[in-house]
């Protein structure tokens, strides 16, 4: 068994509205001193595989589903 | 043919909506629409309840949130035709029968790679976005939208050119972009194509951004067409004023019950479908 996370996250320079109006709302809750906020999603997936064919299957996971390559970037962890 | 003999299919799955509204305008249109889920068409359903997609002289892919817009709306529901229904939905394309996408089905028709698609391929990832709004929020109100098509688009044929119409939007999820490096090429593209069709403008037909344009996307493009003109994908809703008594100020009409600016998308595919097959 191979835990792999999946982090979902978009690409420099594409906007953030929703890590914007966290970073807004914080400051509005007295928090001080943040710089940015980007959201980030995470898939926690437990594969039945070995970890180099867990690794592929996350990448075609991305490629067909989790991501969309104009305004995403992936990242892979095997743990 | 008769618009009797015209058959819609309007394709389902769990979490989408306003299926029933596009149903009652074909009703009312005199042609013969059919809900029908994506389960009856890849044969995950009992034989009698088996559909095919040649069986449709048209599909419409519904708004709503497909999937619950989990992952990124639009992208649960067009992964599930891609793998089950890829060759026959892009036959279904190459011979030319229309293909309308409204809210939710435009995300879904973006996330399959059929638009905006401006080499007329599909392929197998996205080409664009409809990324969050930049307000950050469920943006559900009238918007005016500019006729902006030269006459590619078969959905707005009987609509001159320069023309307004007032279409609801209701979505989070319809702020259009393409790769970064790619957007003035992108934009070059479809205005040479002529794939543009609807552009958001304030009540005097100007480009005036947001809240006229509801999301921040790109251009104010709030529709778009592929480049044989058969797929059209938009946020905002036609089906949602198909009569003059569903716009805002309908009050001041002599005649509720006249057309709504909705219509003209419907009567036009129809209109195409009656002449050409």
């Amino acid at each position: 068994m191979v835990k792999v996370d999946i982090r979902i996250k978009l690409k420099h320079g594409v906007a953030d509205p929703e890590g914007e109006n966290t970073h807004k709302t914080l400051d509005l809750l007295g928090f001080e001193g943040i710089k940015s906020v980007k959201t980030v999603k995470l898939f926690e997936i437990e594969i039945d595989a070995e970890p180099e064919q867990a690794k592929e299957a996350a990448e075609e996971m991305c490629r067909r589903l989790l991501a969309n390559p104009v305004i995403q970037t992936f990242r892979i962890d095997l743990k | 043919m008769n618009s009797t003999d015209v058959r819609i299919g309007i394709i389902r799955i769990e979490g989408t909506n306003c299926e029933q509204e596009i149903f009652d305008t074909f009703r009312a249109l005199d042609t013969n629409p059919e809900m029908v889920h994506l389960k009856q068409l890849i044969g995950n359903c009992s034989p009698s309840m088996g559909r095919d997609l040649d069986d449709y002289h048209m599909i419409v892919f519904p708004g709503g949130s497909s999937a619950g817009d989990y992952v990124r709306a639009g992208a649960i529901f067009a992964a599930r035709i891609r793998n089950k229904l890829g060759p026959e939905i892009q036959n279904f394309i190459a011979s030319g029968k229309p293909v309308l996408g409204i809210g939710n089905g435009f995300q879904v028709l973006l996330e399959l790679g059929v638009l905006p698609s401006p080499d007329d391929a599909m392929i197998d990832k996205p080409q664009a976005a409809l990324h969050t709004n930049e307000s950050a929020r469920f943006e559900c109100r009238p918007t005016y939208l500019k006729h902006e098509n030269h006459g590619k688009c078969l959905f707005t044929s009987q609509l001159p050119r320069g023309e307004m119409v007032l279409f609801p939007c209701a979505h989070a999820e319809g702020n259009l972009k393409f790769h970064i490096e790619e957007e003035e090429e992108m934009l070059r593209l479809l205005e040479e194509n002529d794939q543009i069709v609807f552009r958001y403008v304030d009540p005097d037909g100007n480009y005036a951004g947001y809240p006229w344009n509801p999301n921040g996307s790109i251009d104010n493009i709030a529709g778009i067409c592929n480049s044989e003109g058969n797929v059209l994908g938009l946020m905002p809703h036609p089906e949602r004023v198909i009569f003059r008594y569903q716009h805002p100020d309908w009050t001041r009409d002599q005649d509720f019950n006249a057309p709504g600016d909705g219509r003209v998308i419907f009567t036009s595919a129809l209109e195409h479908i009656v002449k050409h097959y």
